[in-house]
């Protein structure tokens, strides 16, 4: 180990280092600090802003930290008059054709080079010619730019290189013509994109919809968690006297490293959406009229109360949304249970529900996020990966870059950034009948037996030399994973998916784990949102309804958490069910025609910036925030909603002082941990109908993305109003064969 | 694919012939070096200047992203990216060139062609360079370059006689 190691001096202070490391990276992990614009951690390094000057003994000239490995006896002094002299002439080149617009620019009190030239600057210019000024590019609806302001320190060049994969902002021309650019007018299409404002250390490439509208120093910093996939990215949301101006993320190594999705970043410009529900709303004789809240409330408990007693407690149906949060999550499951009804659940876009009593404890990864990109072997089943997940596609890229074989198998061809060992989508068979064929696949090469509950799936399935090809890079040296998207979860045929697949995983050693719709789709799980299980996991004497049936027998009530029908749920006929039920009360963030149309009581609940609470990620990660703003108009954190409505309904233990207790008590029945990463079912798996799955646009996912016109402006937007958005979700079938 | 095959398809017999030659010159993998040879090739080929669409053309046959080409072709001043005449002429205008009167050779040029430095002919076949820096032949200066080929010792007679002699 001690091989490994250098000893160094900096400023007088021996230190040691690995062999190989530059001197930056030392600095930084011992706390000294070398000016900067071009370096950083994730990125290659360019070394072309200089402003990392530092002075080694013996070497002839200040040397760049960024780009000087340590080496043994070196002796650096970061602090030294001839290190000043250097890092403040570098700064005055930068300042040359830097313009003087720091009051006009988004990026003043948040900016690098503002920051360092007040400590590195001159207070006098030498420059009195002409400063260059560089037309703006369009870059699309998120990222603005104002190229006169850019150093060239070619960071946003370099993300698109290395992180996106796809290269689209280059750098045009040489020497004082030198510009950032895409060269031919194109908007930056990368569910990644958005990175590049936390990238660029000066005002030239900006948040495109928070423009001009608030100060850094103005605002306010609130953690939270995003709401919109299974990854759970850390983030912060800016807020300038309670309204939410921004997202930028937040550092988490085992989650989101250092980068934030477009969807997770831009989503938060839809809280003050005109869609919003700003007060309780009752529908009397067929006319809708604004109400108090204890009002609304007590209509609603009365409702519910008269129909359980009516028509028993099982003609309600009770529907969390994925992005419902713990919290909330564990008050519906108390609510059911206290009105004594398992019609419960969140699953709104599963459509086979066959094999449910073989899910896990929630749906889970298998492994930790951070994991897979030390894998060696991938396999993803039925995705679009960078539409559902985007944070993990990048993972799954770093995977492959470091020479992982990754293969796909799914309906359609999407675009991967990075080399793909092998694609089989619909041209070379249904997802079934090639988990089959893998399957079949695996026993040979392993030589073992098929497991008893796929064999006659399995029997007399052919396969290539692919089949064979992904078999054995799943079998190889390291770990390997099998991970099923949402595609297949979506799948009709899910079950049979997962068995086989299960299979799969049972013959080669791979891990096998699944993604998840929403942010908590896990959390929904363990708080026992299902009509199969109670919270913790407990298997329901009674078991209810599943989304799916409570739509297709409909129920006398719902109770409906932040579900917009039409595009939330894909049951067909969803919408009529609701509109000819005697009670449907919906806590809702939006109301829509459609929504006005289904539902009889109307409670505004604020958005995921606005109430305190509880994800847990796909890999078991329970993720608490508290709310950002205050919810909007006289909306309401709807965990706070269901406490009263449970007390209201004469139900015990709904006395909550906070989100954290409701958690707590969670946390104390069913711990925190991964879930299990093998298949445990025996459900008999069997090759039938073709392929029949949904692919959600990447922005369609939830009533917020959905309301984000940023967003819905992008290549990946739809061209439609969140109106027609809705009906278009239910309807688009992704190709089966 | 069919949409790459299409855009490949801009780029003539001889121009994928001399790119193919170049990248053969490079360790596998290595084709981004050929970018330069493919660029000037191509230039050729559309008589003077490069578009967009051929330059995605190279990209796609290199198998890089277009940006990297362009960066090359706007890096480098033998490159036109704008539509330009097909004979480059370009008057060097150096230290050497200019002690030695290529000032008066520069206007002698733009007064026969009805032209200034930038600008091309009407009939699109003279382009004369903007400027042009040393190209090594301070010996016998004044000196232009007509595309690939140097003339030196110029006089208004002698530049007269060029230009009147091209194709």
């Amino acid at each position: 180990m001690s091989d490994d190691l250098v000893n160094l001096e900096v400023n007088g202070e021996p230190v040691q280092a690995r062999k190989g490391q530059m001197l930056i990276e030392v600095t930084d992990a011992n706390e000294v600090y070398v000016p900067r614009f071009c370096y950083h951690e994730k990125l290659s390094i360019a070394a072309n802003c200089r402003m990392c000057l530092v002075e080694v003994e013996k070497a002839p000239k200040p040397l760049p930290a960024c780009a000087t490995p340590v080496a043994e006896g070196m002796k650096v002094f970061t602090k030294s008059p001839r290190a000043i002299s250097a890092q403040k002439a570098t700064m005055e080149f930068l300042l040359v054709n830097h313009p003087l617009d720091c009051p006009i620019c988004d990026q003043g009190g948040e900016c690098e080079l503002q920051d360092l030239s007040v400590g590195y600057g001159s207070d006098v210019s030498r420059y009195t010619e002409r400063k260059r000024v560089v037309k703006d590019k369009n870059l699309g609806p998120l990222v603005s730019t104002d190229m006169t302001r850019c150093i060239h320190c070619t960071r946003c060049v370099r993300f698109g290189q290395e992180i996106q994969g796809i290269q689209q902002l280059g750098t045009v021309g040489r020497g004082d013509r030198m510009e950032i650019s895409t060269y031919v007018e194109r908007s930056v299409d990368h569910e990644l994109s958005g990175n590049i404002i936390d990238l660029c250390p000066v005002g030239a490439l900006n948040n495109k919809p928070y423009r001009f509208s608030a100060r850094a120093w103005e605002m306010t910093q609130h953690a939270s968690i995003s709401a919109h996939d299974c990854v759970g990215s850390n983030l912060y949301f800016h807020v300038q006297n309670g309204h939410v101006k921004r997202a930028v993320p937040r550092d988490n190594e085992a989650v989101n490293e250092t980068w934030l999705s477009d969807r997770d970043r831009f989503s938060c410009h839809a809280v003050e959406h005109n869609d919003r529900l700003l007060r309780p709303r009752i529908k009397e004789n067929g006319e809708w009229r604004d109400c108090e809240w204890v009002e609304a409330l007590e209509h609603s408990s009365t409702l519910i109360q008269g129909l359980v007693k009516d028509k028993g407690a099982q003609s309600l149906g009770i529907l969390a949304s994925s992005c419902s949060t713990l919290e909330e999550a564990a008050l519906l499951g108390k609510i059911a249970q206290g009105l004594g009804t398992s019609n419960i659940d969140h699953r709104c876009r599963m459509v086979d529900f066959r094999d449910q009593k073989a899910d896990s404890q929630f749906p889970s990864l298998g492994r930790r996020i951070a994991q897979l990109e030390e894998l060696n072997s991938i396999l993803v089943v039925g995705s679009n990966l960078r539409s559902e997940a985007p944070i993990l596609a990048h993972r799954v890229r770093k995977a492959a870059l470091a020479g992982a074989s990754v293969s796909f198998l799914s309906t359609e061809k999407y675009e991967y950034l990075f080399p793909v060992t092998a694609y089989l989508d619909h041209n070379a068979g249904s997802i079934l009948a090639n988990l089959a064929a893998l399957v079949a696949a695996a026993a040979e090469l392993t030589a073992k037996p098929v497991p008893a509950h796929v064999a006659a799936a399995v029997a007399g399935g052919k396969f290539t030399e692919q089949h064979k090809a992904i078999v054995s890079s799943l079998m190889g040296e390291g770990e390997s994973a099998i991970v099923l998207g949402l595609q297949a979860v979506r799948h009709a045929a899910w079950a049979d998916v997962r068995a086989l697949a299960g299979a799969l995983s049972q013959l080669t050693g791979a891990s096998l784990g699944e993604l998840s719709e929403g942010a908590n789709s896990a959390g929904a799980s363990l708080a026992g949102v299902l009509p199969h299980r109670s919270a913790g996991g407990a298997v329901r004497e009674v078991e209810g309804l599943n989304a799916l049936q409570m739509m297709q027998e409909p129920r006398s009530a719902y109770l409906l958490a932040s579900i917009e029908p039409g595009a939330d749920l894909v049951a067909d006929g969803a919408v009529d069910a609701l509109k000819a039920a005697d009670a449907v009360i919906v806590m809702a963030s939006f109301v829509s025609e459609e929504l006005l149309a289904c539902a009889d009581v109307l409670l505004p609940v604020g958005t995921v910036a606005e109430t305190s609470g509880t994800f847990v990620n796909v890999e078991g990660r329970w993720q608490s925030f508290a709310g950002a703003a205050r919810p909007l108009g006289e909306s309401r954190p709807a965990w706070k909603v269901l406490r009263v409505l449970g007390n209201l309904l004469d139900l015990e233990g709904f006395d909550y002082d906070s989100s954290e207790e409701i958690r707590d008590e969670l946390l104390a029945r069913v711990g925190e941990g991964v879930a299990a990463s093998t298949y445990q079912g025996d459900h008999v798996a069997a090759i039938t109908a073709p392929d029949t799955t949904r692919d959600i646009p990447m922005y369609a996912v939830d009533g917020l993305v959905r309301r984000s016109l940023p967003l819905q402006q992008t290549g990946a937007g739809l061209p439609l109003n969140t109106a027609t958005i809705a009906a278009e979700v239910v309807t688009a079938e992704a190709g089966g064969n | 694919m069919t949409d790459a095959t299409n855009k490949t398809a801009l780029l003539s017999e001889h121009t994928r012939h001399e790119i193919d030659h170049w990248v053969a010159k490079f360790p596998e993998g290595r084709q981004r070096s050929a970018v330069i040879a493919a660029l000037r090739a191509a230039q050729h080929q559309n008589e003077g200047y490069l578009t967009p669409e051929l330059m995605d053309a190279i990209a796609e046959y290199l198998d890089l992203p277009s940006m990297q080409v362009y960066e090359v072709a706007s890096f480098y001043s033998m490159f036109e990216t704008d539509p330009v005449g097909k004979i480059h002429v370009s008057v060097c205008t150096n230290i050497s060139c200019m002690l030695n009167g290529s000032e008066s050779i520069v206007e002698h040029v733009e007064k026969k062609l009805g032209i200034k430095t930038g600008e091309s002919t009407p009939d699109g076949k003279i382009f004369l360079k903007c400027e042009e820096e040393c190209l090594a032949a301070c010996n016998n200066a004044p000196m232009m370059m007509v595309d690939h080929k140097y003339y030196e010792n110029l006089t208004p007679e002698k530049v007269d006689e060029i230009l009147d002699g091209l194709e």
